[in-house]
């Protein structure tokens, strides 16, 4: 009967929605008259602003334009992409290490964009992954992964990867709480067991290289969604928490039991004051660091072994629990950082904690008990409103610069536009359909650009033209300029669209590298002109420094492998313009093809089995020679007395 | 001092930023460069105009059969011994002041930017008519004779699906003032000489 009595005012207000929705369908915002003008990029002509949207399940970074919503690139992260040979390549292969082995794939979530004073500064991005937890850096000037980090200590790595505002730190916590370190031990035994981690990870201010400055041990909830302070709450870090009934079972009933989870504050300038002091207990730890080096064009994978782990309770006065109701998902700080919206997932009403409120609460040392020696403050002391009636399954929160934040709805899809201080709803669009987050270009930042807002969603259903069981995820594109928002596109998302980053393009489009400079090119196998190509066997290891350029491949024809042999093809791109890659690829390869840019040098592995002479081509269109660009190679038995040998310039060589 | 020898010396001088600036400019453009290619030539060298232009430049070509554009021709070494010698020249005729050297050094001058002109006309057919027989693209014109890449010694053509521009630069512009200033030199030369 409980049930019921719960249930019926949300079936209500479902019913009202739900109506709400149909009739903003049929009515059609999208069919107002200049709408088709908004999103329309003349050919030709640039989109105003990039978003990094996450590939979710695919483990890649998607880049598309907005306002037009079309896809621009495909940036491999945590999974291998045949397409550009991430992972397949020799020298890509080390970035996908981990204290694991090599892992082809991960569940991309947060992309986040660096700052400078809170503002976007446009030089990385950031994106975790959460399956097997991980912190991947993209360089925006390659629009490549320049960096991955192992998190240890971790599993579900979902409360990541945010930036603090002079991008000092990206953080890290785990969504799983687990014995810590890993043991043999009964499930049931959770309770008080298990425990959770946020990682602070030191972010170089030239290099972008990332170091674990410090673990914090955290009681066993799980960590939901997190967010830095901003401008006057700069220092401190905020984390949602759910499960705090410290569940192990069936979740989805005994983890929404308590009226209130906690959003955790956390003074993380005091600890890392702490730390530097050499607080923190050094604990064995292994994790995979691998970086990839722009001149060397390849990557490298280091194993760690330790990390610096600090108890809150040795560092008191640096964690706070803020009661925030019903299993709460998003915390979202807003640009003054005064606010910090908690949005309970289960909850009829949106929270907003207030951080000067929050202050004065620790100083006059209002509390609520605690846990785990965590003092909880009073719910009272640090709240600065609430948004009635909102909608159906808050999630995220983002803003527009001008006083208003905007929140997205699961259950009800729809994104509901409120004003900050006064927390009243002004405006309301359905989504299509159940929406998870929403991206403001910079609206997590001090300066948000609140003219465009897009909507990730997680169902598509009619949307598109149907392509069997499996369609796309979607994302969907809001004027915000006005009073009102209007919805101005839909366009479809690779994976699942979890969060969005999105900056000015003009931020980005200067520094975009065209190509890399050949002789800055210090890869130990690349040749910087044709008359350097050669190949050079050693026991059955056979390496050819290959060349290529519009449109051939020098040697192209090359005789004395044999079966057995393990012949390594490194190729080098002599080109030096903007747009000309080549690709590469030998029949029979275990592998993808390369695709290699201007100026670099990548490998594949051939392991021949079988005699006979064997083609291999450029996988690119690149020239009007394109299909002429090709060559062959000769395996002879095991043991034949065939020596190495290559043509170059149409001349035959003897190998060495 | 005299303006006649003050006009000498920088007529004179001017020859020198022929070591800085280049004299002449080829560039070319089609839809799929966005950014124009191009080529400065200088007195001692052709170089790119952006970062990598003339290799891209050669790897077009090639297609048609014509030549790299050279790294090192005859007229790289002999030019700037002309110009330094042609400065040498000029100065000492200043110092003495003669006018009537002035005119001999404008005649001179005149001769060998002829005499360039010639050459790099020269030089251009030769690049773009003397194509390799084994050339992958063999474009004929209607005629049935081979097809010329020559870009233009002066303005702008349209060659298939290139518009090849070809100007003067700076260094061209000091060469002309260089020359014109040695003749106003002589003309106030002969008047500072009717005077006295």
């Amino acid at each position: 009967m409980k049930t019921i009595k719960i249930l019926l005012p949300f079936l209500t207000l479902i019913l009202l929605f739900g109506s709400c929705s149909k009739k903003g369908k049929k009515s059609g915002g999208a069919l107002a008259g200049d709408v088709a003008e908004k999103v329309y990029v003349a050919p030709g002509e640039h989109d105003e602003f990039y978003a990094f949207i996450s590939g979710g399940f695919s483990g890649q970074l998607s880049v598309y334009g907005l306002p037009s919503g079309r896809l621009f690139k495909v940036i491999p992260v945590f999974s291998l992409d045949a397409e550009k040979a991430y992972g397949f390549n020799e020298e890509t292969k080390p970035m996908l290490n981990t204290s694991f082995g090599f892992v082809p794939w991960d569940d991309a979530h947060h992309p986040d964009i660096s700052q400078t004073n809170g503002e976007l500064d446009g030089r990385w991005c950031f994106i975790n992954g959460n399956n097997t937890p991980r912190i991947a850096r993209i360089d925006l000037s390659t629009f490549e992964t320049a960096e991955i980090i192992e998190i240890p200590n971790s599993a579900g790595n979902h409360s990541s990867s945010f930036i603090t505002e002079n991008t000092e730190y990206v953080v890290a916590s785990t969504r799983f709480s687990i014995p810590i370190p890993q043991k043999d031990m009964p499930i049931s035994e959770y309770k008080s067991n298990f425990k959770g981690t946020m990682s602070f990870i030191s972010v170089d201010k030239e290099t972008g290289n990332m170091d674990i400055k410090f673990q914090l041990l955290m009681p066993g909830f799980d960590y939901d969604l997190s967010h830095p302070g901003r401008d006057k709450s700069h220092g401190w870090f905020f984390f949602t928490t759910y499960n705090t009934e410290e569940a192990n079972s069936l979740l989805e009933v005994n983890a929404s039991q308590n009226d209130k989870d906690f959003i955790a504050a956390v003074n993380w300038k005091k600890i890392e004051e702490y730390v530097n002091n050499g607080g923190g207990k050094k604990v064995a730890a292994k994790y995979a660091h691998n970086v990839y080096n722009d001149h060397t064009h390849t990557a490298t994978s280091t194993i760690k072994d330790q990390v610096v782990m600090v108890d809150p309770r040795d560092v008191p006065g640096a964690i706070f629990f803020l009661p925030t109701p019903k299993s709460p998902h998003g915390c979202d700080v807003d640009p003054s950082g005064e606010y910090i919206v908690g949005s309970g997932k289960l909850a009829a009403e949106l929270t907003v904690h207030s951080f000067s409120k929050m202050l004065k609460a620790i100083e006059g040392k209002k509390f609520d008990g605690e846990a785990y020696g965590i003092p909880i403050l009073k719910y009272d002391e640090v709240l600065a409103g609430v948004v009635k009636q909102p909608g159906l399954g808050p999630l995220h929160t983002e803003f527009d610069g001008k006083g208003y934040a905007y929140t997205t709805f699961f259950i009800s899809s729809e994104v509901v536009k409120w004003k900050l201080g006064t927390w009243e709803v002004v405006d309301r669009k359905p989504t299509y359909y159940s929406v998870g987050h929403l991206m403001i270009p910079g609206g997590n930042s001090r300066k948000p650009f609140g003219k465009y807002l897009v909507a990730m969603n997680k169902i598509t259903k009619d949307r598109y033209l149907p392509t069997g069981p499996e369609v796309n995820q979607s994302a969907q594109l809001y004027d915000i300029s006005g009073d009102k928002m209007e919805l101005l596109l839909d366009f479809p998302t690779i994976g699942e669209p979890h969060y969005a980053a999105g900056c000015p393009a003009s931020l980005l489009t200067d520094k975009s590298k065209k190509i890399y400079k050949l002789e800055d090119n210090k890869h130990k196998y690349a040749i910087t002109k044709e008359a350097d190509a050669k190949v050079v066997r050693s026991g059955n290891e056979v390496h050819i420094y290959m060349s290529m350029i519009r449109s051939h491949f020098a040697p192209d024809n090359i005789e004395g492998i044999q079966v057995g042999d393990k012949v390594y093809f490194h190729v080098t791109n002599l080109e030096q313009d903007y747009d000309v890659p080549h690709g590469i690829s030998m029949i029979g390869a275990n592998t993808s093809e390369l695709l290699i840019m201007p100026g670099q040098t990548e490998t594949f592995i051939w392991e021949p089995k079988q005699v006979g002479v064997w083609p291999f081509y450029c996988t690119d269109f690149c020239s009007a020679l394109h299909q002429e660009m090709q060559g062959y190679v000769r395996v002879s038995p095991k043991g034949s007395s065939t020596p190495i040998s290559y043509t170059l310039d149409g001349e035959s060589t003897s190998g060495k | 001092m005299k303006k006649s020898k003050i006009i000498m010396l920088i007529a004179a001088s001017l020859l020198l930023t022929l070591f800085i600036f280049p004299l002449w400019n080829i560039t070319l453009e089609a839809p799929q460069y966005p950014d124009p290619i191009g080529m400065n030539i200088h007195i001692n060298k052709i170089a790119d105009m952006n970062p990598h232009d003339i290799q891209n430049i050669n790897l077009m070509n090639h297609y048609v059969g014509m030549k790299d554009i050279p790294e090192n021709m005859l007229e790289f070494s002999i030019f700037p011994i002309v110009v330094v010698t042609m400065f040498v020249l000029g100065i000492l005729f200043a110092i003495t002041g003669n006018y009537r050297l002035f005119l001999i050094w404008f005649v001179l001058m005149s001769l060998l930017g002829i005499a360039g002109m010639v050459d790099f006309y020269m030089w251009e057919h030769d690049y773009g008519t003397n194509l390799s027989q084994t050339a992958a693209i063999k474009f004929t014109n209607e005629d049935g004779t081979p097809m010329a890449y020559q870009p233009p010694l002066f303005g702008t053509k349209t060659i298939l699906n290139f518009v090849a521009h070809s100007y003067p630069r700076l260094g061209a512009v000091a060469l002309i003032l260089s020359i014109g200033l040695s003749l106003v030199a002589f003309i106030f030369g002969k008047n500072e000489n009717k005077k006295l």
